[in-house]
């Protein structure tokens, strides 16, 4: 039941590999985290696996299909989708908006229809808004529905993020650090849309420090030093590994 | 809520449009109208890709002279109808944007800038040195546009084809900004990335919008042709590429009303400032700079928040 | 045959000479703020304006020319105060509205200052062509191979050896970080101006004896020295010098062996060329997107 595999991955920037010979997988419905130190290449690994970069050697598989090279979009179509660290919003938009963008897919976005606004496609774009309109329900942000991005607080848009990844309608869901930054409230609102979209049958992949909703959340840890694969395991197995500790106590042990 | 604000201002404008020669002291009114209705037309079109999905350009004006040439020659040597040859303009500019888009378009901000720069003043090289063709730096001439008999002749007549064509291409855009396509555009402006892990090709809308901005300013460039009978290369110059994009920033990048605004102010400007003579120029540069030190978002946009913040007060 | 290529080679690298002053002050500019100044080309006609009408009203000649770079350089240090710095966190599409404003609104007060006429100032040393393997070159133009080579090199030594060019390069570098280091990034900024100005200014003066000048001759050697910059890879000082041979040079030879109708198209040819296959120009740095 692996959804998603990596074989040997490896990617490097000017000699210097970010993430080296990493091998692992991915099964459905589970919650997978990602952890490390900073420069771990956690990101980098998610923007491997999404099609952001591409990997210098190694292969992903996803659902076994081989996946390497393919850009984000066509991921996207073959039910996967993300959200980043740094926020990728689109702040000439409303919240709505942006989350119809995610369900882009599902539109048949043709440019002569759209241009001459043919019945068909009012159709389409009202029953598209209502379902983004759950959606922004779903994450918590239903008071911000026709809000221009631009004016939400941060934690609205990390949310918001989040329903337009769902808006796709993914199988996998990879979140990059989806509570940096946020406050003690406003992680645990967070940690609950995860179980909740979890519950829904999507497999998630979190990048995440904060190392209490890690050991919350996740079914199954896999542990980065370096871009080497440090540890990997249930919640439990990970916590109790030397080297871990050692790699994130450094120099203090 | 949306389609009302949509219905309104088209409305509005149909009204304006259709009002506005009563006004109109003498004949040499209509002229200037009439180019300013085309320019509207064109920077409806140049908006779409600059102020929606972000991508600059500064070499519009030889999408524009391409299909103001393809008519004057098809229509003068070949005797080939002036809708056909308006057509064929459009369908060989669309095919050359098309050509080069996916090259061009992979560049950002100044190199695309650029990039966009070269094919315009490669074109107006070509326009003004290729004269067995184009009849060089004198230009060329341009027979009337007729359509099934109907001959269109006069600035009269001009003015009704513009404001027709104006109203249709406010009406077009309108409805491609509220659609899916509309929004993958926008999405391409607000994040590339962003856009792209959702699933939206964003070469591919990229391509889509300039080959669409192009097609405006052949088709636009054509009838331009007919209009004035007379065309020079000059109509795409660098100096004429920079106009058209300060006309949608000045009106307000994002919004096809802007577009419309600041294409109308740019081009009766010139009319107004011709008892400065020698200051055209001058005024022109302190314009452009100061419209966009203290409104940077265009005229039409910041009067819009203005009014909005007035009444949300109010 | 060989001395028609020469021919052509020399004259190329004269104008490549200034392309390559046009395009380090893109670059000065470009690295300090981020900002492509589209009236780089009107500080060449300035400078080359001004000395023409200086000398003119009888000053001689070393006082017209220090007059008018200093002109220029104010021209640069204006636009910087009163057109750029309020703009400051403007996009891309807003600044070139701006320069470009600038370039037009230069040019608008060119032609009031002075005229709409052609300009030019006497050679500085002669006009007797001298021979060279069948190949002859008026001794300007060795003016202006070697005041720009000069240029460069002072250039050069500002930046790796004085202090305030190092502030300079580390602010290109990281502003942020420049800053918290104590260098005054706003003062950066005023000099790249002023710098890249007098640049311009050098350029045109030299220039002008052979070219003659007017206040429309800035648009052109401005857009080459654009390509030039662009060519070698935006923010790049030495790329902008490669680059400003490579146009001028290929232009020259473009003129004599392919068309010289088609001479301004050449440039523009190469540098969509180059933009097709390496997106950052020859020498600039290939960035990966962080996300």
């Amino acid at each position: 039941m692996s959804l998603l595999r990596v074989n040997e991955l490896s990617k490097g920037f000017g000699g210097v590999l970010a993430v080296a010979d990493l091998s692992f997988t991915i099964n459905a419905g589970t919650i997978h985290s990602i952890i490390g130190p900073n420069g771990a290449g956690k990101t980098t690994l998610f923007n491997l696996i999404t099609g952001v970069y591409r990997p210098t050697s190694g292969r992903i598989l996803f659902d076994d299909v081989d996946i390497t090279g393919k850009r984000p979009y066509e991921l996207a179509a073959l039910g996967m989708s993300r959200t980043f660290q740094n926020l990728q919003i689109f702040f000439n938009m409303t919240a709505v908006e942006n989350v119809m963008v995610g369900a882009h897919l599902h539109l048949q976005p043709r440019l002569l229809p759209s241009l001459l606004h043919l019945p068909s496609v009012r159709r389409r774009d009202a029953a598209c808004r209502e379902r983004c309109l759950e959606l922004i329900e779903f994450v918590g942000c239903g008071k911000y529905r026709d809000a221009d991005a631009a004016s939400m607080p941060y934690g609205a848009l990390k949310r918001l993020e989040i329903a337009r990844a769902l808006a796709s309608q993914p199988r996998l869901l990879l979140l990059d650090e989806p509570a940096a930054g946020l406050n003690a409230t406003e992680s645990r609102e967070i940690d609950d849309v995860i179980k909740r979209v979890a519950a829904q049958g999507v497999t998630v992949v979190l990048v995440e420090h904060d190392m209490k909703m890690v050991m919350g959340l996740s079914d199954h840890i896999l542990a980065l030093d370096y871009g080497r694969k440090l540890a990997e395991g249930t919640p439990e197995e990970v916590g109790k590994n030397p080297d871990v500790i050692n790699a994130y106590l450094g120099a203090a042990n | 809520m949306q389609m009302k604000a949509r219905t309104t201002g088209l409305a509005a404008m149909a009204i304006i449009i259709a009002l506005l020669p009563i006004t109109f002291p003498n004949p040499y009114y209509y002229d200037i109208a009439d180019t300013a209705l085309f320019n509207a037309v064109l920077c409806v079109g140049l908006n779409l890709l600059i102020g929606y999905t972000g991508q600059i350009s500064l070499g519009h004006a030889g999408f524009f002279a391409l299909g103001a040439y393809a008519s004057a020659i098809l229509t003068l040597r070949w005797q080939v109808p002036p809708l056909a040859a308006l057509l064929a303009g459009a369908v060989a500019v669309g095919a050359l944007a098309f050509v080069i888009a996916r090259p061009i378009l992979r560049l950002k901000g100044h190199y695309l800038a650029m990039a966009t720069l070269g094919i315009g003043i490669i074109i107006y090289i070509v326009l003004n040195t290729e004269g067995w063709l184009t009849g060089g730096p004198d230009g060329l001439m341009a027979d009337n546009f007729t359509v099934l008999g109907w001959k269109i002749k006069g600035d009269g007549s001009w003015y009704w084809v513009g404001g027709g064509l104006l109203l249709l291409a406010v009406w077009l855009s309108l409805n491609l900004i509220d659609s899916p396509v509309g929004r993958a555009l926008r999405a391409v402006h607000g994040s590339e990335v962003g856009a792209e892990v959702v699933g939206v090709n964003t070469t591919h809308y990229k391509v889509l919008v300039f080959v669409v901005s192009a097609v405006f300013a052949s088709v636009v460039g054509s009838l331009y042709a007919h209009k004035t009978g007379l065309i020079t290369p000059g109509i795409g110059s660098f100096f004429r590429s920079v106009e058209l994009v300060t006309m949608v920033v000045l009106g307000g990048m994002a919004s096809t009303f802007g577009a419309v605004v600041g294409a109308i102010i740019l081009s009766v400007l010139p009319h107004v400032l011709t008892t400065f003579e020698d200051y055209e120029a001058v005024v022109l540069g302190l314009i452009m700079m100061s419209t966009m030190i203290f409104m940077p978002k265009g005229l039409v946009p910041t009067v819009m928040r203005r009014l909005r913040r007035r009444r949300a007060a109010a | 045959m060989f001395a028609e290529f020469l021919q052509y080679l020399l004259s190329g690298i004269t104008v490549g000479a200034i392309y390559a002053l046009a395009g380090l002050g893109f670059a000065i500019i470009y690295n300090s703020s981020h900002v492509i100044n589209f009236a780089q080309g009107e500080f060449i006609m300035i400078g080359g304006m001004a000395t023409s009408s200086l000398v003119a009203a009888g000053l001689p000649m070393w006082a017209a020319v220090l007059l008018a770079v200093l002109i220029t350089m104010l021209v640069g240090v204006a636009l910087e105060y009163f057109a750029v710095k309020p703009a400051r966190n403007a996009d891309v599409v807003t600044i070139i509205i701006i320069t470009i404003g600038a370039s037009i609104f230069l040019r608008g007060m060119a032609q009031i200052i002075w005229d709409k006429e052609s300009h030019s100032l006497p050679a500085f040393s002669g006009e007797t062509p001298i021979h060279l393997m069948g190949a002859t070159i008026v001794p300007q133009s060795l003016w202006v191979i070697g005041v720009s080579f000069l240029a460069i090199l002072v250039l050069g030594w500002f930046f790796n050896r004085t202090l305030f060019g190092k502030a300079m390069l580390a602010t290109a570098y990281n502003r942020l970080a420049a800053q918290l280091m104590g260098i005054r990034v706003k003062r950066v900024l005023t000099a790249s101006f002023g710098m890249s100005a007098i640049l311009g200014a050098i350029g045109g003066i030299v220039v002008t004896p052979i070219t003659y000048t007017n206040y429309e001759a800035g648009v052109m050697l401005g857009l080459k020295g654009f390509s030039a910059a662009v060519l070698g890879g935006l923010g790049n000082g030495m790329g902008a010098v490669v680059g400003g041979l490579i146009v001028g040079v290929a232009e020259s030879l473009g003129a004599g062996y392919i068309s010289s109708a088609y001479k301004d198209a050449i440039a523009f040819v190469i540098i969509l060329f180059v933009l097709f296959f390496m997106p950052s120009g020859l020498f600039g740095k290939r960035g990966t997107e962080r996300v």
